[in-house]
């Protein structure tokens, strides 16, 4: 079972009733699986912080609730996240952030460890499949006895690894009434202050329980050498070394256990700490007084694996063999057919300063289309050519352009967007509306019509959303339309007022949508000029300097017949 | 012992399938078995590894440099870019087809040239096959995952009808047919 196929298994046989998530690699596939189970209720939120706070309020009411999400979703959802540790929850309520050591598919690698400290929030971190499904489980325990959410913290390597699950019954699901209870869920000043001790009291009650916990265990082996470890860091570990080591492998990474560190600190000879990314177990030791080998020999940044382990700690990696040659890259591209490419393409001619965000389109920042100069955060590039073309007036305003997909711009893009309406810069915003959230593998949003189970849902129209936002200029146009896209994207930078362009063709993968015939490359009339090689297509490549179409690729978009000027490049029928 | 391999290619070329095939198989074979895929970025035609361990127990879920018992590629430069995951002893069974990456697409860089020739030279055992041909033949190109299956098959010591078993698991039925084809044809029967 899948690293997050076994979580939410764990979801289901806790008796969990409610999961709101925003999907983010590599958390999609907790949610994903949860909402194959009949008996949960599961929504995709339009971002994390709404996803936490509804699973707040479905925890509040009495059922046992859940809400996942990536490493940088934390940071959306840190404003609930660090309230409701105050409040503390009804029913359990368990929070999944997976991380992404090695960033496989993020924008950085932040550890989420620090937000269980930063909150006061215990945090558990499983191993592999089978610890995933149990973690989650004991994570509703621990929600309802101590009266916390609970963080289960997930790494792509446990994410996304399969291994052997044992799986069990469903919890029969349960509602807990409902109290009215001002002093504990309205975080004004003077409740707040009577609950700030009481989360601190929590922490320390924690503390022994860390103790104690099944989670936190002892594998003596040999005494020389004692390592702590978790998460997949101690699967590095135990292949390293085996038995030729002792072990203590955290299942509860917050709050750390002290007295299990400092007995198992007696025990052995020489004390190391391997984790991935931050330092946090080894600084914990250090308060604690012991002398630990740690991040002074192990990275701070990117994932570990075994023969790192060994190198580092006086082991010995296993020898290969290499080839003396440098191999050209394969960096991740748009599909062919991609409704991305046609835009970006004009951008590009056009000269545009693009800002841009999250999401398949950030791959419009590579050779050889080169358009893109800005990626930071969900929804930053609306917010952010607000203050570009503040800042810099009539300079920017006119070649400017921000670019976001239609999933973000529900996400966070909304309110950068109520930003330049209301402050008026003279901004043009692209909404590149492919009809689904792309890049974590095709999930509905609230402007695709469609809920996570499929099932017709409400659909936010985004044309009058931004015209009830004040946007006079608000224009659709068709990506595959070239001539289309560079006249309306010249009319709205040379307008001197906010304009929003909608761009939209559905993805491409998406499988209602219907392929035309590959497109018929005709080798006599290619002169060689390269001009279709712009687009950055994987379908068309050069051999003898004539532009050749992969047929298993193309799905007949049309867009380099628009590029070429010797008609070389026709669509699929003339061929019959 | 735990054995190790290694299957590489291009983005939408089809290895879960193989890997789910190979999990399936192992699992019935009464190993504990590890499989570790990359999900993302890597999809969009990128580079794609996928894991595939397995022993009385298993701890790691990834494979490192000189540990793979075996590398199973589905296309030619991808087999040589991972070369150094081989095991001294390892053995790479590939399929021969090119697929060219973006800087070859723009000419920033050309496709390397005798690939096969050159890891053979290095003392490597490369088991190397034309395995479009093959699935094409077998009923449909996307059957190359199951052609290097079947390739892959020959040097296990796990019975045809285990394998062909597996196959039946993990595709639709309406595939079954073509793919138990594609299976043989890959093992050269």
């Amino acid at each position: 079972m899948l690293g997050n196929q076994a979580f939410a298994r764990g979801l289901y046989e806790a008796g969990c009733a409610f999961v709101s998530s925003y999907p983010g690699t590599p958390s999609t596939e907790v949610t994903e699986e949860a909402a194959k189970y009949e008996e949960i209720y599961c929504e995709w939120a339009p971002n994390e912080k709404v996803a936490m706070e509804a699973a707040f309020g479905a925890s509040l009411a009495g059922k046992r609730s859940f809400c996942g999400m990536k490493h940088v979703g934390m940071n959306v959802a840190a404003d609930p996240l660090f309230t409701c540790s105050y409040t503390g929850v009804n029913a359990g309520m368990v929070i999944c952030v997976a991380d992404d050591a090695g960033m496989h598919s993020s924008q950085n690698e932040q550890d989420s460890r620090h937000y269980a400290a930063a909150a006061k929030i215990p945090m558990l971190e499983p191993a592999d499949s089978a610890e995933a499904c149990a973690f989650v489980k004991q994570a509703y325990e621990i929600s309802e006895q101590y009266d916390t959410p609970v963080i289960v913290k997930m790494c792509t390597r446990v994410a996304h690894s399969q291994s052997i699950v044992e799986t069990g019954e469903r919890t029969e699901e349960r509602t807990l009434p409902y109290e009215k209870n001002i002093a504990k869920y309205v975080m004004m000043p003077v409740n707040a202050i009577r609950r700030h001790p009481v989360v601190e009291e929590r922490t320390r009650k924690l503390a022994e329980y860390a103790n104690t916990c099944g989670f936190n265990r002892v594998e003596m082996g040999d005494t020389r050498l004692g390592i702590i470890t978790s998460s997949t860091s101690y699967q590095y570990v135990k292949e390293v070394f085996g038995e030729n080591a002792s072990i203590l492998k955290l299942g509860m990474v917050y709050p750390l256990p002290e007295k299990l560190i400092l007995d198992f600190a007696s025990k052995v000879d020489k004390l190391v700490i391997v984790e991935e990314l931050d330092s946090i177990i080894e600084d914990h030791c250090k308060k604690l007084g012991l002398t630990v080998t740690g991040k002074d020999v192990l990275p701070l940044e990117g994932e570990y694996a075994q023969n790192l382990i060994a190198e580092k700690l006086g082991g010995k990696a296993p020898e290969y063999k290499s080839l003396d040659e440098t191999l050209p890259g394969r960096p991740p591209v748009m599909c062919a057919g991609c409704p991305h490419r046609g835009l970006f393409y004009i951008l590009s001619k056009n000269k545009c300063t693009v800002l841009g965000d999250i999401g398949c389109y950030t791959l419009g920042a590579v050779a050889p289309l080169n358009a893109m100069e800005m990626t930071l955060c969900m929804g930053a590039s609306i917010s952010a050519i607000h203050g570009f073309n503040k800042a810099l007036g009539e300079e920017s305003e006119g070649k400017t352009v921000a670019v976001i997909g239609d999933s973000t711009f529900m996400h966070s893009g909304m309110t950068g967007l109520a930003n330049i309406a209301y402050n008026q810069s003279n901004s043009t915003v692209i909404i590149l509306d492919n009809s689904i959230t792309g890049m974590t593998g095709h999930q509905q949003n609230p402007t695709t019509g469609y809920n996570i189970k499929g099932d017709p849902a409400g659909k936010i129209d985004l044309e009058s959303l931004c015209r009830a936002m004040g946007f006079v200029r608000v224009a659709v146009i068709d990506p595959y339309n070239l001539e289309e896209c560079d006249r309306v994207i010249k009319e709205e930078l040379a307008a001197k007022e906010p304009s929003v362009i909608i761009s939209r063709r559905p993805c491409a993968l998406l499988k209602y949508v219907k392929h035309q015939p590959p497109i018929h490359a005709d080798g006599d009339k290619c002169v060689g000029c390269k001009s279709c090689m712009r687009l950055g297509c994987p379908a068309i490549s050069m051999k003898n300097n004539k532009a050749v179409i992969d047929n298993t690729l193309c799905v007949g978009c049309g867009v380099c017949e628009q590029l070429c000027k010797f008609d070389a490049l026709q669509p699929g029928e003339v061929q019959k | 012992m735990t054995k190790n391999i290694m299957i590489v290619g291009v983005g939408g070329q089809g290895s879960l399938l193989a890997s789910k095939l190979l999990g399936h198989l192992l699992l019935s074979e009464g190993y504990d078995v590890k499989v570790s895929e990359v999900h993302g970025m890597s999809q969009r035609g990128g580079s794609v590894v996928t894991y595939v361990r397995f022993g009385e127990k298993v701890y790691s879920p990834i494979i490192d440099k000189g540990e793979a018992d075996f590398i199973v590629s589905f296309e030619k430069l991808e087999a040589a870019r991972y070369v150094e995951y081989l095991r001294e002893d390892g053995r790479i069974v590939v399929n021969t087809q090119e697929i060219d990456p973006m800087p070859v697409i723009t000419g920033a860089a050309a496709y390397p040239e005798n690939l096969i020739e050159k890891m053979k030279g290095l003392g490597i055992q490369v088991d190397d096959m034309d395995c479009l041909s093959l699935a094409e033949e077998a009923g449909s190109a996307k059957a190359v995952n199951i052609v290097l299956m079947g390739r892959l098959s020959k040097y296990f010591d796990i019975p045809v009808e285990k394998w062909q078993k597996a196959i039946k698991e993990c595709v639709p039925a309406k595939f079954v047919e073509m793919n138990e084809k594609a299976f043989l044809l890959g093992r050269g029967e």
